[in-house]
């Protein structure tokens, strides 16, 4: 088997990889750069992040984009774990079909089609734009992200644990947070990280539904953006992609103590 | 035996996320469609006639009468939003055609990796996913510009005389796509390809059939499902994508997301952006429901 890990397979990841990380560590290299110039390298400096936090407009949009992401993350989740589970658990209801056709359309939707029905919803109920509006897109466009991850664990899942503790007279809701929500909870934690990405993120959705005052710092940098690329800006990006970093490692090092410790239960278990 | 509790809780599991998307997702549909029947104004919201039954139901076919088709004649008079879609259809074709060449090698090297090394892979794949979209344009115009990192690059081996000229043209959109969207590309071919049973080409082979023939005729259409999947992932967002073009593309380029972001924020033309987005949504809704139909297959099969 490994004599088919051949040159050519290594050579395909190599440079596939190249090209996925590339760009990415350039504009990190260049955010420490001396010179306003963002392609002419001038020597070590870290003053554009200093400048970055005197930035006050940039500081009021990062507070806004994390306090949405935090609050449509977390409601998302919610709403996509019972997706999920009415998805795999309910093979038949009336409006199924719909609903199956509602959770995964907003995956491939594009979100110019998104963002406007849902501004248009937003101005045909009379909700003004801002903070709310904004959270309520979100959770809408995150939650079927959600439910696509939830779902994949779900089916998987072996139902007999539930059906054992339900036998023990354990009740249907117990059952879920003492049974199921243990078994499924990496796939949520994973959903939520996913939905907080997502939120932080968007761009063209939150243009539609935000309003006055409720800038994010996708928004913000995309307007930095059309006026002119500096190296402020990759200063910022660089400062996410840090924090997305930290979250997407420290998820997988849980992640591994928990199937260290499952693996030795399981062990401990077995020699009874 | 069934719990007293268990039938209300059922019924609330289905109901709570039903009705969210049902307000959230489809009835938007509809008042995007109502709307792209009525008429600019000046005034806010700006368009008018706007249905409802303040006037009772007289007042409301009075306002159904009202209706008028006149953004959508508008759209086929104006050759630049045929053009626009054209161009936004061929360009995303040829994006998701690149992104699976690039794409299918990636896969294939990955699910031939050592089991022991395939989880970290995979990782790999998904990390730059989780990096804003946005900044990922927004990296390349650094690399592309006339006098960016690429250009230096060339002109310092000596491979070009004269800087090139790839922001701001079709080649940088299709650079951009292929780069924003290639794990959507790669995880689906992933997972058909790591599934697949190898000694089915070691027969092939044995049997005396050249790898290339194998390749072919065993291989690629056991990743089949993949292919198609990926291939709708990128195809399907790609066709109305905004911030690549708009980034990438200069003022130049014409897609239909960007049509209808302009419509929308500089000529605030909600009716005529909501007809454009009502035939896009027209143009989408049959690889929109293949997609819905290629999931719905992958998770009977994963039951």
């Amino acid at each position: 088997m490994n004599a088919s890990w051949s040159r050519f397979n290594i050579t395909a990841i190599v440079l596939g990889f190249a090209f996925l990380y590339l760009p990415i560590v350039l504009l990190v290299v260049f955010s420490f750069n001396e010179s306003k110039l963002v392609t002419v390298w001038g020597g070590f400096s870290t003053k554009w992040y200093v400048s970055l936090f005197h930035n006050q407009g940039l500081m009021d949009a990062a507070w806004v984009t994390i306090r949405v992401g935090l609050i449509s993350a977390t409601m998302a989740t919610v709403l996509g774990t019972l997706a999920a589970l009415a998805l795999t658990r309910y093979t038949r209801f009336r409006g199924r079909v719909l609903f199956s056709g509602m959770v995964f359309a907003p995956l491939v939707m594009p979100e110019v089609i998104t963002g406007l029905s849902l501004l248009l919803l937003f101005v045909a109920v009379g909700l003004d734009r801002g903070f709310f509006t904004l959270t309520l897109a979100h959770i809408t466009f995150s939650m079927c992200f959600v439910a696509v991850v939830v779902q994949s664990r779900l089916v998987t899942f072996d139902r007999s644990l539930e059906e054992a503790a339900m036998d023990l007279g354990a009740p249907p809701v117990k059952t879920f947070f003492q049974i199921t929500l243990p078994v499924i909870l990496p796939a949520i934690v994973s959903g939520w990280m996913l939905a907080f990405t997502l939120s932080i993120d968007d761009l063209v959705i939150s243009s539609f539904t935000s309003g006055p005052g409720a800038t994010t710092l996708p928004m913000k940098i995309y307007s930095q953006v059309r006026l002119g690329v500096t190296p402020e800006i990759n200063a910022a990006c660089t400062i996410l992609i840090g924090i997305v970093a930290c979250g997407v490692i420290a998820a997988s090092l849980v992640n591994k103590r928990r199937e260290v410790q499952r693996l030795r239960d399981e062990q401990a278990a077995q020699r009874g | 035996m069934k719990h007293p509790l268990s039938a209300v809780t059922d019924r609330l599991v289905i109901l709570i996320p039903y009705f969210w998307l049902l307000f959230f997702f489809l009835i938007p549909f509809f008042i995007v469609f109502k709307i792209s029947l009525s008429t600019t104004a000046i005034a806010m919201p700006p368009y008018t006639p706007v249905l409802g039954l303040s006037d009772g139901v007289s007042g409301l076919i009075t306002q159904i009468g009202e209706f008028s088709f006149d953004n959508y004649l508008w759209l086929t008079q104006d050759a630049l939003y045929f053009n626009a879609y054209v161009s936004s259809v061929i360009i995303a074709g040829i994006s998701t055609l690149l992104a699976l060449i690039v794409g299918y090698p990636i896969a294939y090297g990955m699910a031939r990796a050592p089991a022991t090394i395939r989880p970290t892979l995979l990782m790999l794949v998904i990390l730059p996913f989780w990096t804003s979209f946005l900044i990922r344009v927004y990296a390349w115009i650094g690399i592309l510009k006339p006098e960016g990192l690429l250009n230096q690059l060339l002109l310092a081996t000596g491979i070009i005389d004269q800087p090139l000229v790839i922001l701001n043209t079709h080649t940088a959109i299709f650079i951009g796509i292929v780069y924003s969207y290639l794990p959507f590309m790669i995880l689906p071919l992933y997972s058909a390809l790591e599934k697949m049973d190898y000694s089915l080409i070691e027969a092939a082979q044995d049997l005396g059939c050249p790898p290339m023939t194998a390749f072919w005729k065993v291989t690629f259409p056991l990743s089949l499902p993949g292919v198609i999947a990926g291939c709708l992932l990128v195809f399907i967002p790609a066709v109305g994508e905004f911030v690549i073009p708009d980034l990438l593309g200069g003022s130049q380029t014409l897609m239909i997301g960007k049509t209808l972001w302009n419509e929308f924020f500089a000529n605030r033309d909600w009716p005529v952006s909501s007809a454009v987005a009502v035939i896009l949504l027209l143009l989408l809704v049959v690889p929109i429901m293949f997609f819905q139909q290629a999931q719905a297959r992958a998770q009977e099969q994963g039951r």
